[in-house]
């Protein structure tokens, strides 16, 4: 009887299980097994052990993509979920006319694919014959140049903004969307204002959503790829090859062959974005309690 | 070469990274590449091709398609199955894939020059003096040639080819009064003449190439790279690279060139509106003139590249490509009887006449050839200034045996001096020590 239900409920799981066991677990233990040795154009294959994973921890270039990357996070991330937040509460106030469009065009960009939004954001930053381009010369001043090295992070950090902005509302506005609205009578009996609503039972509410929101955020700035690697043909002085963790990764495997040495540096971010998720998720959720 | 160069620079750039596995075999490669016996005689390619059979070819080169056609026709028991499985990048992906997986690997494959000795190093091409190669010398211009040989072995047929010249837009030049620069130091006069005038123009763009700058100190008489089998040099403070440095720090301490990176939508725009008043390109370049920047019609001519020393006649190759044959390949002397068509015989003269720049001296010496007038180019007969440039390639020349990865890195380390921080020649000591740590770190010895 027990082993006949113990088949039933893998009957339920199995092909959930052979999916992400052929499509995740199997990828990982791939790049897992690849990292073990270093295969080079003179002299093949060999094992190596754990050779790949001190190289990489003395390797500056990883370590500077990872800095950048670690910046990026700090300083964009807050400021696309404040904005995120704002738009979330000021749909959910009422007092906006036309709440259906505002909400569909700022969600739009997400639907944009991230290809074409680089591409799109590429050809606005042109000093030549971009958008700044043109501001320059019908105005006649000289803006800084948006793909300069010193700017470049900036200006992805707006690209990544426009595009996940929208995104990141829809998470929060539907947080807000579940609070019993008995409590807004409530609020309104005891002669709360609307200020008064948002901190007092609005903003509380919004916890959770916005740890998922800051997580997918973290993950997503860890893997920052497209935009610059869209850039680079724009702007190849300012975009390095190892300009974050994955075009580096993309670089080492894809430009130097360096496969082995790619799967290590993937697996390691892939440590140090879990690690990072879970230490804010921990201390978030402990907060909350 | 119909590709522009910084797909080719792109192109390749998969190439080695697939290379890894298909070289793990080689590891007992010595580095000293002899020629491999002739085995296969005419005769035996002459009878594979009345007995007929099927052949896979993979390139993108456009003018084969009219060759394939007129090879079945001439062979009809052979059928050529060619395919294009992308430009550069992809197409060496899909190579490289398949040679790994030892299956569905084609017969004949396109491999630009400089992508070449990474194939050949891994053997994962054949040495075509088995079929006897070696009695093409002669038949192709010394730099094509030169190209496809690893020592003594013959890793493909040369197909075309990208020596330089200065293609210039005329009526920019006419405008302010430039005279057509006949060596690098005029043509640094004319940039600041130009630029002065308009600072909206420029006598060219350069954000930083690898091609360009290797090509550059390659005419300049800089071999920088020395390469012998798994021996390999790399030195960027030889006298012609100095040359070099020296001359075209100049240019961008001026910001005398225009900084848009080439083939970008703006550098395409600049050809086209006379901000970028010249180019100093491959041989490959009317067809893309013609094909990308239409408003130029008419206006654009075409000079010798301008000359280290006055009075000097020294060129230098830019891109070209060869086909090879994949060890792996499953018909091999069929394979080489289409290379040898398509590269010397009839193949050669029907690819010229769709537009392709020959690598074969007889094509390119041959008066049609060179007396055939561009109406884009006002009726100019560019093909004689071309022609002049493929004899004119300084010997000696060779890239790296893996070139596409420092080809990668190159905006990383030169890039910088382009930006104004450090100069050129600082760049290109990074470049060199970035070159190095990678040989190094392949398994090369390095010096």
């Amino acid at each position: 009887m027990l082993t006949r239900r113990t088949w039933i409920g893998w009957q339920f799981t199995g092909p959930f299980l052979a999916v992400f066991a052929l499509v995740f677990l199997a990828p990982i233990g791939y790049s897992a097994y690849l990292s073990l040795f270093r295969n080079r154009l003179v002299g093949g294959t060999v094992f190596v052990g754990l050779e790949n994973y001190t190289k990489a921890f003395t390797d500056p270039q990883f370590w500077e993509a990872v800095t950048r990357v670690g910046i990026f996070l700090v300083v964009q991330v807050p400021v696309m979920l404040f904005l995120a937040l704002l738009f979330a509460l000021a749909i959910d106030s009422g007092r906006l006319y036309g709440v259906a469009f505002f909400r569909i065009s700022i969600f739009l960009p997400y639907a944009v694919p991230a290809v074409v939004a680089a591409l799109m954001w590429g050809f606005m930053y042109g000093t030549r014959i971009g958008l700044v381009g043109n501001i320059n010369d019908a105005f006649g001043i000289t803006l800084p140049d948006p793909l300069a090295p010193d700017l470049i992070l900036t200006s992805i950090g707006n690209i990544v903004t426009w595009e996940f902005v929208g995104y990141n509302m829809i998470i929060l506005y539907s947080g807000l969307k579940v609070i019993d609205t008995a409590l807004y009578e409530a609020a309104a009996i005891d002669g709360a204002g609307q200020f008064r609503i948002v901190r007092a039972i609005k903003l509380p509410a919004l916890r959770g959503p916005l740890v998922v929101a800051t997580i997918f955020s973290i993950i997503g700035s860890f893997q920052l790829f497209n935009e610059p690697q869209i850039l680079d043909t724009l702007a190849p002085n300012s975009i390095t090859t190892y300009f974050t963790p994955n075009v580096y990764a993309y670089q080492l495997s894809f430009g130097g062959q360096q496969v082995n040495y790619s799967a290590t540096i993937a697996l390691l971010m892939g440590v140090v974005t879990m690690v990072v998720a879970y230490l804010f998720q921990h201390r978030s959720t402990k907060g909350m309690l | 070469m119909m590709i522009t160069r910084r797909r080719a620079i792109l192109g390749a750039a998969l190439s080695i990274t697939l290379l890894a596995a298909g070289c793990s075999s080689s590891s007992d490669d010595t580095g000293e590449e002899t020629a491999a016996a002739t085995t296969v005689s005419d005769a035996d390619v002459q009878a594979a091709l009345e007995a007929g059979g099927n052949i896979t070819v993979w390139a993108w080169e456009p003018t084969l398609t009219q060759v394939v056609a007129d090879f079945q026709k001439k062979y009809p028991k052979v059928k050529v199955n060619l395919q294009n499985t992308g430009t550069g990048n992809d197409a060496y992906t899909a190579l490289q894939n398949a040679i790994q997986a030892g299956s569905g690997v084609p017969d004949v494959a396109q491999i630009e020059f400089y992508a070449l000795p990474q194939f050949s190093l891994s053997k994962a091409v054949a040495d075509l003096n088995a079929f006897g190669a070696k009695s093409l010398d002669g038949t192709f211009t010394p730099g094509t040639w030169g190209a496809v040989h690893s020592g003594e072995a013959i890793y493909g047929l040369p197909m075309d080819s990208g020596p330089m010249a200065l293609f210039y837009n005329a009526e920019v030049f006419e405008k302010h009064q430039l005279g057509v620069p006949a060596t690098w130091e005029e043509y640094a006069a004319a940039a600041e003449k130009l630029h002065k005038a308009d600072p909206k123009a420029y006598i060219t763009s350069d954000s930083g190439d690898a091609g360009f700058t290797t090509s550059l100190i390659w005419q300049a008489g800089g071999k920088p790279y020395t390469v012998d089998g798994t021996n390999v040099g790399v030195n960027f403070t030889d006298p012609g690279t100095q040359k070099f440095t020296t001359q075209w720090q100049k240019l961008i301490d001026g910001k005398l060139l225009n900084p848009v990176p080439g083939w970008s939508d703006g550098w395409y725009q600049g050809l086209a509106d006379g901000t970028i008043a010249s180019l100093v390109i491959g041989a490959w370049m009317p067809a893309n003139l013609e094909s990308g920047v239409k408003a130029g019609n008419g206006k654009w001519k075409v000079a010798p590249m301008p000359q280290w020393e006055s009075g000097g006649k020294a060129t230098a190759e830019n891109g070209g490509s060869s086909i090879a044959i994949p060890e792996k390949a499953t018909n091999k002397t069929l394979a080489y009887a289409f290379l040898k068509y398509a590269t010397v015989d009839e193949g050669a003269q029907s690819r010229v006449d769709n537009g392709a720049f020959p690598a074969t001296t007889k094509q390119l010496n041959a008066p049609e050839f060179l007396n055939k007038e561009f109406p884009y180019f006002g009726g100019q007969k560019v093909n004689e200034v071309l022609a002049a440039s493929a004899g004119q390639v300084v010997p000696g020349w060779s890239y790296l045996p893996f070139q596409v990865y420092a080809n990668n890195v190159f905006n990383d380390t030169v890039g910088k001096a382009y930006l104004g921080q450090g100069t050129l020649q600082d760049g290109l000591k990074s470049w060199q020590d970035a070159s190095v740590k990678y040989g190094q770190e392949q398994g090369f010895t390095v010096k």
